[in-house]
């Protein structure tokens, strides 16, 4: 029986790193994900757990420090958001490229500027490319549930890279909602313990990590990784069915809402998929077939899936928060309309930008997406350039 | 109680408005409801205008957006009403309840294009005579929980009991007061006749 | 991959032959790495001059000078490249550096 709770999302986050209970957790404040190392350390500090809390002096070496306690051997988490991110760009790529199975929760937050403290997703979808598993939340009980998967995920023996969970700074971060927790020794049975096959603390097997590594070397070091990627769509799939055995609640790459029979349909990521799924009940009410098609895994991008989702689809939206500079849309826009192309599908698709820092997106906003999308089939135009949904003209 | 029932707070930095929008989310969930409170967050300061929410339903809540057209609204800070409009999209169905200790038709004035029900109750000496301190808060959980009947009332007290019991568990003098303060709220706050 | 199979990885290994993230497992393995081939210069020892004096070992940034009862050795040339700081470093003329390996 899950207990039933009423969290935001950063005590929600902050519960599930509890219920982990990982050997290390190595982290530098910045809003909106300060709450999840502050309600750790208290726990900590409180005795609830044993988990060896690093304060650092920036985001840089948070990421460096969870980088040598993994490499030690040690199961090693932290959490940041927005700017925090950036600082740890670098180290994120160290991290993916030396295998160490990371978790971190992101909160997502506009990476300036101009300086700005709300959700959008620049953060994270700028570091979608540094070789991290990337999932995504709607609500707080997916941050959580999450998390969970997340460690199993990447510290599966044939996936070995880091994972960030990300959700929406302040909608779901700072929101209140109900939610339904696990019990500690459920959490604590389904992680398991870590114990890193090879690592540099072992007491006999002494090794190296992280050597120069030569153009004769790089590029199958590289192609290791992108392995490790691909296993870990089998991985994402085992850990959702073992995770909807213990708790009844079933996650996939991607999540279908109304798609069956939809001729409208929008791709869309966090919170605002919470918001879509109303206005598309909204819309169905009134005779308009809508759906949507939310991405909860976003690396490994589920490129089939998505295809396989929109191949009834009329016309389509993909929602981007985030500006990708392109003079074309963000990188949903982009990655999607290829999944699109890749598999053949001639579906006419309209690429939107909406809800950057915090721009509040209702369910007015999400009909507009729609009614963008009954124009473009009543005239078969389709806009050649990319729109923003929200902003003042 | 009707489906959905969503609540704006007005308040200023400082005086507990996000407080309250989560009290009240926290008590409706203590009587199985579904519930989702939030503020606006902003740079923040003392004494800067700010807005949280409480939205309460029967049924999963999945919308993430702020309340634009609210049920009832609470402001935590009389002089608000005037310098922020207090009821946008408010429906008229629904009410405003101020802590105020003034005429309520002065307030009534400032806002004469709201047809709905105007109350006020003077939560800042309510608490100040039972709790000692002004700490407006929790009269006007009460208040608008009598004027919304988004829950029982009994239950409600009861529910806070509880709650007081577990926060001030190394100060129970204080729980006595506050329980006065829910009770004194609900007899207090008063509709203003046209 | 087993540990021993370390030394077989050349640039003609595949990615499935190669250790993850480009690991090097056990320890002191650089000595399977003969770097004296790298030698442009080399050093000569006067075992006649020299004071034992052991200034110059702990300076080699290849191990190449090895000890034993306080008393150094001549040169490891399997792994000395030739790079002269023991030379730099010799108080007493015991060392001298000559052209080629």
């Amino acid at each position: 029986m899950s207990i039933k709770e009423r969290l935001s999302g950063n005590e929600a986050v902050a519960i599930a790193i509890k219920q982990i209970n990982p050997d290390v957790m190595a982290a530098f404040p910045i809003t909106p994900s300060t709450e999840i190392p502050q309600h750790v350390s208290t726990f900590i500090a409180n005795g609830e757990i044993d988990t060896e809390f690093i304060p650092v002096e920036s985001e840089h070496s948070s990421m460096s420090a969870c980088i040598g306690s993994q490499a030690a051997g040690a199961r090693s988490m932290t959490a940041t958001s927005s700017c925090g991110l950036a600082l740890m760009f670098e180290m994120l790529y160290i991290a993916a490229s030396l295998r160490l199975p990371i978790t971190m929760p992101v909160v997502n937050r506009a990476l300036s500027g101009p300086i700005n403290i709300n959700a959008d997703h620049s953060d994270s979808m700028g570091a979608r490319d540094a070789g991290w598993i990337q999932m995504y939340a709607e609500n707080a009980q997916e941050a959580y549930d999450n998390l969970i998967q997340a460690v199993r995920i990447g510290e599966h023996k044939d996936v070995l890279l880091p994972v960030m969970t990300c959700q929406d700074g302040f909608i779901t971060s700072h929101a209140v909602e109900n939610i339904e927790i696990l019990e500690d020794e459920k959490v604590k049975d389904f992680v398991g313990e870590y114990k890193a096959e090879k690592f540099l603390l072992h007491k006999t097997d002494n090794m190296s990590m992280g050597p120069y590594d030569t153009s004769a070397y790089y590029m199958e070091h590289k192609y290791q990784q992108a392995v490790g990627m691909e296993n870990a769509r089998k991985a994402i799939e085992d850990v959702a069915a073992d995770f909807a055995a213990m708790s009844g609640r079933k996650y996939d790459y991607i999540e279908k809402y109304k798609m069956d029979d939809a001729d409208f349909a929008i791709v869309i990521i966090g919170s605002s998929a919470g918001t879509a799924k109303d206005a598309i009940d909204e819309l169905r009410h009134e005779g308009v077939k809508a759906g949507l098609v939310k991405i909860r895994v976003y690396r490994p991008f589920p490129e089939q899936e998505i295809a396989d989702a929109l191949s009834g689809v009329k016309v389509v939206g993909i929602m981007d928060k985030s500006e990708g500079y392109s003079n074309n849309g963000g990188p949903m826009g982009a990655e999607v309309k290829a999944a699109l192309y890749g598999n053949g599908r001639n579906i006419k698709a309209v690429k939107f930008v909406y809800g950057l820092g915090g721009r509040d997106v209702k369910i007015e906003s999400i009909r507009e997406v729609f009614d963008n999308l009954i124009e473009v089939e009543k005239t078969g135009n389709v806009p050649a350039h990319y729109q923003y949904i929200g902003l003042r003209r | 109680m009707n489906e959905r029932i969503e609540i704006r707070w007005h308040g200023r930095g400082g005086q507990g408005a996000k407080t309250a929008s989560l009290l009240l989310a926290d008590v409706a969930f203590s009587q199985g409801l579904y519930v989702q409170g939030f503020p606006e967050y902003g740079p923040e300061r003392m004494g800067a205008p700010i807005t949280a929410y409480t939205r309460l339903s029967s049924a999963p809540i999945r919308v993430h957006s702020n309340i634009y057209e609210p049920d009832y609204v609470v402001v935590m800070d009389e002089t608000l009403v005037g310098p922020v409009d207090v009821t946008a999209g408010l429906s008229k169905d629904g009410a405003i309840v101020i802590n105020s200790s003034k005429d309520p038709s002065e307030l009534a004035a400032l806002i004469s294009d709201y047809a709905g029900r105007v109350y006020t109750v003077d939560a800042a000496s309510i608490s100040m005579q039972t709790i000692g301190r002004n700490i407006p808060n929790t009269p006007l959980l009460a208040a608008v929980v009598k004027v919304s009947g988004a829950m029982d009332e009994t239950i409600f007290i009861e529910n806070m009991r509880h709650s007081f019991e577990h926060k001030f568990a190394d100060k129970p003098e204080v729980i006595e007061g506050n329980l006065k303060a829910l009770k004194m709220a609900m007899e207090e706050v008063h509709l203003y006749e046209r | 991959m087993k540990d021993n199979e370390m030394k077989n990885i050349s640039p003609n290994s595949t990615y499935q032959e190669m250790t993850p993230a480009g690991n090097i497992y056990g320890s002191g393995t650089s000595q399977m790495f003969n770097t004296g081939d790298w030698r442009t210069a080399t050093p000569v020892w006067a075992a006649d001059i020299c004071k034992q004096c052991l200034l110059c070992f702990p300076v080699c940034p290849d191990s190449s000078i090895p000890v034993s009862d306080k008393k150094r050795a001549d040169f490891d040339f399997d792994h000395c490249k030739g790079c002269g700081i023991c030379f730099k470093v010799c108080p007493f003329g015991a060392i001298t550096m000559k052209d080629g390996e």
